[in-house]
């Protein structure tokens, strides 16, 4: 069983800080980890291996400091990382990203990639279903469950808004998944020690064979315009006096709006 | 590269190194430097106090080819056991907007259900309707309906395709945006027309909501977007509104996937949180379950539901059913009184489209604050009794009135 997992390194966004007064975020000291959907879909591949026998190879596509990512994916228990790193890949939006993810994969051949339902950054949930369509292949998004696996055959619960499906899929295939499939591993002491000498490949465009028209900025069909803080609430009232004063107030102010 | 530093207006101030989320600014002899780390996400271009920090246009990619043929709105809505989802009925209600904005038709495209359905459809706003009730709809399944939407919109040409951004939008639209080589952006909380262009803006959240992004497809048409539910206003019902049933059939479509059973597996919690017009909600300042009791009995007073933050889930004094937030559930109900929450933006994402956002904190520098219709600084185990008691003295007179 060949085992693809697509990862992605993120700013931890639950330490993120805006600054009020320029609207930017404010960056320092926020730690860079991997994405924490992605950390349920290495737990995946690994198990998959442990049941079916294979290959665990972790990709992603960044920034040079990406690495780091990857060689903590590799101390968990991975086989292999390759890194897609290059100057003609820095802007993508979801496609491109997706294409340039697909291209890679073709080149590693897989039975199975599977991804994080989406990452903490983007938020958008897009790139797997999106690389699925670029391969040709089906993919099964919110896997909660696997139920059964062989060569060629996957049973798993999807997760869906009022409960969950049970769906059947030949191979190869593609799985988003979610946190309530499993608890990731901590890396390995053996693990932090190989992983030092561990080669990761670095890939270019023309290793993968893609297009350069689709990649980056130029491959992208949609366009940041501009990125602004939470719009601050105009209609709103601090209610001022005794605890007593404030609450008549209050009151008042809901019967008038008619909430009373 | 896409985003310089004009060295002649940099001053080295160094204000801009923290706005970069991939350390990609440097300073190299007094002056700032963006380096190969750059990922072209803009976050720097607003940091700059002097404007030296710029977006150089190497003009992207050219308008496809078919660009101006593409006319219309379409909405998909998506379906449950017959039924058309709520959030279809949003997306009507913005669709009728934009429509009308650019003075074309809307349409919907209902995959499954009945042809009442896609009847009450129209009444919600749609002027045509492109209806398939071909049993490979009953059940979601990605390929079947990506194959079919996409065939659609190749034939009909469309300028924008909304969606829920839903477990189903989310799923398939993706596919639907590769297949027909078009931008997608995804969980939308705010669309609008650019009148000169014509181009949709796309206003969505990212990094966890700590920014909002402007995002717009001004090459490719269609524009897609999913839309986040329980954001959007329904639109109009009009009784007696005509409109056209365009009859599509399923030929051709394939699947490798199969959808086995389908399970119900929702909370009376869930279903209450999300239908109700008042909720009563309450965080970390609550300081133990007990005080859930307290914001219990004010809830039963208004007829509301009881939310939660995060916070107060992960301290174990209430079920996870109720929270609301970025990893919880969206709400959006005519009142929202936050109780000891400090806002974390991954609080507000949740709740913060609320009608009238009533806060009640300790803390006068609350974030909460700033979402907060009305804002109480004090002690939640002071103001929440005395609420209760005004609130029943109200009721009461009311009552007495109506006698």
């Amino acid at each position: 069983m060949k085992i693809i997992v697509c990862i992605k390194q993120v700013p931890d966004t639950a330490e993120v800080k805006i600054n009020p007064e320029t609207g930017t975020l404010i960056r320092e000291g926020i730690p860079s980890i991997i994405n924490p959907y992605d950390m349920h879909a290495i737990e995946a591949g690994l198990q998959i291996r442990e049941k079916a026998g294979g290959k665990v190879t972790i990709i992603t596509m960044g920034p040079p400091q990406a690495e780091v990512a990857l060689r903590e994916a590799l101390s968990m228990g991975a086989d292999d990382a390759v890194l897609l790193t290059d100057r003609a890949f820095a802007g993508s939006d979801t496609w491109a990203t997706s294409y340039t993810l697909s291209k890679a994969v073709e080149k590693l051949r897989a039975d199975i990639i599977i991804c994080g339902k989406q990452t903490i950054d983007g938020d958008t949930a897009q790139v797997g279903p999106e690389i699925a369509e670029f391969l040709n292949i089906p993919h099964i998004s919110y896997v909660r469950r696997i139920e059964g696996i062989t060569q060629n055959y996957i049973r798993v619960q999807r997760l869906m808004d009022e409960g969950y499906d049970i769906v059947e899929s030949s191979l190869p295939v593609l799985l988003t998944v979610v946190k309530e499939l499993n608890e990731p591993r901590l890396p390995s002491l053996r693990g932090k020690i190989a992983v030092k000498k561990a080669e990761i490949k670095k890939w270019g465009p023309s290793k993968i064979l893609a297009d350069e028209k689709n990649l980056g900025l130029k491959g992208s069909p949609t366009q940041v315009k501009n990125i602004f803080a939470p719009e601050v609430r105009c209609d709103k009232k601090i209610l001022k006096g005794a605890p007593e004063e404030m609450v008549d107030a209050l009151i008042q102010e809901l019967r008038r709006l008619k909430c009373l | 590269m896409p985003i310089i530093v004009n060295i002649d207006k940099c001053t080295g101030c160094k204000e801009c190194l923290a706005s970069c989320p991939f350390d990609a600014i440097v300073i190299k002899e007094e002056k700032a430097f963006i380096n190969e780390y750059c990922q072209i996400c803009m976050a720097c271009i607003n940091s700059c106090p002097e404007g030296a920090i710029e977006e150089v246009g190497e003009e992207v990619s050219k308008k496809s080819q078919d660009f101006l043929e593409h006319k219309g709105v379409w909405v998909f809505a998506e379906q449950r056991s017959g039924k058309a989802a709520s959030v279809s009925y949003e997306l009507l209600g913005t669709g009728r907007r934009l429509a009308d904005e650019l003075n074309v038709e809307l349409s919907v495209v209902l995959l499954g259900a009945s042809e009442e359905e896609a009847q009450e459809l129209i009444r919600w706003g749609a002027d045509k309707v492109y209806f398939c009730d071909d049993p490979i709809f009953e059940r979601f399944n990605d390929e079947p309906h990506s194959q079919l939407l996409s065939s659609l919109i190749n034939t009909y040409r469309p300028e924008i395709v909304l969606a829920g951004a839903t477990p189903i939008g989310r799923s398939f639209i993706p596919r639907v945006a590769v297949r027909l080589g078009t931008g997608l952006t995804a969980d939308c909380t705010s669309l609008l027309i650019d009148r000169e262009t014509r181009n949709l803006l796309q206003v969505r959240p990212a990094f966890g909501g700590n920014i909002i992004a402007t995002i717009l497809c001004p090459n490719h048409r269609p524009q897609m977007a999913t839309v986040r539910p329980r954001v959007m206003k329904r639109g109009e019902y009009i009784e007696g509104k005509k409109g056209e049933i365009i009859y599509i059939k399923a030929d051709n479509l394939s699947s490798r996937t199969k959808v086995i059973d389908t399970i119900k597996e929702i909370s009376e919690i869930a279903v209450n949180l999300q239908e109700a017009d008042i909720i009563v909600s309450g965080g970390r300042g609550l300081g133990s379950a007990r005080g859930f009791k307290l914001l219990e009995e004010l809830a039963k007073l208004l007829g509301g539901a009881i939310g939660a933050s995060r916070c107060a889930v992960d301290e174990g004094w209430i079920s996870y059913s109720h929270q609301i937030g970025q990893t919880g559930k969206t709400v959006c109900p005519k009142l929202y009184i936050a109780c000891g929450i400090s806002g974390a933006v991954q609080h507000l994402v949740g709740m913060q489209t609320s009608d009238i956002i009533v806060a009640i904190n300790k803390n006068p520098e609350a974030p909460i604050f700033n979402v907060a219709t009305y804002g109480i600084v004090g002690d939640l185990y002071e103001i929440v009794p005395l609420l209760i008691k005004k609130v029943k003295e109200t009721q009461g007179h009311r009552e007495a009135e109506k006698r």
